[in-house]
């Protein structure tokens, strides 16, 4: 028997020095972190004034942070970018499904539209299209859904709806309209991408048992463009809860509105964008969760073994420990487990 | 009704000006087995394709049962069918890929009712009933839960089959069915396939399954080409080609 054999063997796993440094380093660095956030500065000095009889304070103003962090403001401003952001989504994601069809169309002018329009919205700035939308009433002082180009022809124009585009763009409505259209140029993108990752022989398939071109496109090529769909989607939510602030600049208050219209009255500038900055992490913390439960659901198929929930790997890693300390002498036949 | 199942004559197809089909003549009685052989590139997928209009011909005619495909003859005129009516006509010709595309997001269950459902309008509880009896007949009543990427290409192949006959087709085209796997698991495939051969089913095959094509075919097709260069009876053909093409293409491929 040779010794490889030998089951009461003790196994010395390979030393990566390497690694503990770069340990050691990061420990430091998040110390370091820690202690400067959780930091104090003695009153009178850089924001620190609360007056007579308080020695010191926070750096990071973390008591006003708490004080602000649930105010009826800062919550109602919270509600509304979580009210903005699904909304300009599903306008971007609807808008972008259709843009990315149309461009994967053989049909030219259909494809050439969609083109032009990611070039158009990728182009120019959201900032801009913001304002445009809002201020379409200087450019269109009244809309009227009627037969197109009759107006100029004498006697012969019908309106069929006919409204004011002042009360039609209130900031809110200019922002979500901004949002989706330009939400809509970068998930054509996304959209397309997933669309041509699905195997041509699957549209075959679906052809040969009878469906329908739209059949096809709804039950076979859209589930299956999800799985490669779905993660830049998540990033795109994220990143549009974050973009939604620069509604703060046609005056809805959203979260960053709500914190801004706080600190022009108390000059607590830092601490409300803390606040701010704090919910924007709570929301997408929960987002990333979502994200990950909707990538292993549309994942149906296209793994043998779909990958393991955060629980479930937090379960494999506590056995593992438990593993590494057995009650009596570790065997060579449980290292494999 | 005595028309051939499918009946070609002086098909023509071209991609981008080079001719793939030549005029091609063919006959496919109802309820036998024709095997279409030829070597790569003489254009079997194509004529397969079709006959299923999965590709429009340039010329000639070509009728299953007897009727043009993709149009409809009236008062002496020639109308074009629009894509719902070409999708009628699609769903009575079962096909089966040598890639077996089976809809990945799916389980074999599910690629199995989604046509009854979503094209046949059968309701659910009997579109599984007579899933699981196409699954017992290819011999997969247990994998039914399972998802395509989880069988063997063989297993697959059989659930591809099994998808197609739920359609309950006239007539069912094979592109290569077998050539996809690994050789231990060809004879699995094929004797489904003999098995719908005895059932009564047309079928018209594209193989390079030589003992296949003896033992099951009525008729088979030597296209080169594109053109059919020798047809006949397998015994005859097979083993006494008149062509000197055949000739090579057998000594190649057994
Ligand atoms: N969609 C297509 N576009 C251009 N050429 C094609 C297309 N499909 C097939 N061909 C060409 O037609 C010829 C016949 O192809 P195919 O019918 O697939 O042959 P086989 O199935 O006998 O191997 C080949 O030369 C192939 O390159
Ligand atoms: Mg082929």
């Amino acid at each position: 028997m040779t010794s490889n054999g030998d089951a009461t063997l003790k196994v010395v796993p390979v030393r990566h020095r390497g690694r503990w440094v770069g340990v050691g380093a990061a420990l430091l660095f998040i110390a370091m972190l820690v202690h400067t956030l959780f930091s104090r500065v003695p009153n009178g000095q850089g924001s620190c004034h609360p007056g007579k009889g308080v020695a010191t304070c926070w750096r990071f103003a973390w008591n006003d942070v708490g004080q602000y962090f649930t105010t009826s403001e800062i919550l109602h401003g919270l509600l509304i970018t979580l009210e903005l952001t699904p909304l300009a989504m599903i306008i971007g994601i609807v808008l972008g499904v259709i843009l990315a069809v149309m461009r994967l169309s053989p049909n030219r002018l259909l494809s050439s539209t969609a083109w032009s329009y990611t070039w158009f919205f990728r182009g120019t700035p959201v900032f801009v299209q913001l304002y445009f939308w809002l201020y379409i009433a200087l450019l269109y002082p009244s809309f009227s859904i009627g037969l197109p180009f009759l107006h100029y022809v004498p006697f012969t124009h019908v309106a069929f709806w006919h409204f004011d585009s002042n009360s039609l763009f209130t900031p809110f409505k200019a922002a979500v309209v901004a949002f989706g259209l330009n939400e809509a140029a970068y998930m054509s993108e996304i959209a397309r991408s997933g669309l041509i990752a699905v195997d041509e022989g699957q549209i075959e398939a679906a052809t040969s048992i009878g469906m329908t071109r739209g059949q096809t496109l709804r039950l076979v090529i859209l589930p299956q463009a999800m799985r490669v769909i779905i993660p830049p989607t998540g990033n795109e939510v994220i990143s549009m809860l974050k973009t939604t602030s620069l509604a703060s600049a046609i005056g809805v208050s959203e979260l960053i509105g709500a914190a801004t219209n706080i600190y022009t009255g108390n000059y607590k500038i830092m601490a409300l964008l803390i606040v701010a900055s704090l919910w924007y992490l709570i929301v997408t913390t929960i987002l990333s969760v979502g994200q990950f439960y909707l990538e292993r659901r549309f994942a149906k198929g296209a793994l043998r073994t779909p990958p393991p929930t955060p629980i479930q790997r937090i379960r494999r890693d506590l056995r593992g420990i438990a593993a590494k300390f057995p009650t009596g002498h570790r065997k060579f036949a449980e290292v494999g487990q | 009704m005595t028309s051939p199942m499918v009946e070609a004559r002086g098909v023509r197809k071209s991609y981008g000006g080079v001719e793939v089909l030549k005029g091609v003549d063919l006959t496919v009685v109802r309820g036998e087995v024709t095997c279409l052989i030829g070597p790569s590139g003489s254009g079997k997928s194509t004529l397969l394709r079709c006959i299923n209009h999965l590709e429009k011909h340039d010329a000639g005619e070509l009728r299953v049962e007897g009727h043009l495909i993709g149009y409809e003859a009236r008062d002496g005129k020639l109308y074009e069918l629009n894509d719902k009516q070409i999708c009628s006509e699609r769903s009575q010709i079962g096909m089966v890929f040598q890639r077996f595309n089976l809809f990945q997001h799916l389980t074999v269950l599910e690629n199995i009712t989604i046509g009854q459902t979503k094209v046949k309008g059968v309701g659910s509880d009997a579109a599984v009933a007579k899933a699981r009896e196409l699954l017992a007949r290819v011999g997969l009543v247990a994998k039914e839960k399972n998802y395509p990427s989880q069988l063997s290409g063989g297993q697959q192949q059989r659930v591809a089959i099994a998808r197609a006959l739920a359609m309950e087709p006239k007539l069912m085209l094979f592109d290569e069915p077998t050539s996809a796997l690994d050789p231990e698991l060809v004879g699995e495939v094929l004797d489904v396939m003999k098995d719908l051969a005895l059932s009564g089913m047309t079928m018209i095959v594209v193989t390079h399954e030589m003992n296949f094509a003896r033992e099951v075919a009525n008729t088979v097709y030597f296209l080169d080409q594109g053109v059919i260069e020798e047809s006949g009876d397998p015994k005859v053909i097979l083993s006494a080609p008149a062509s000197q093409r055949l000739k090579s293409f057998l000594s190649k491929v057994l």
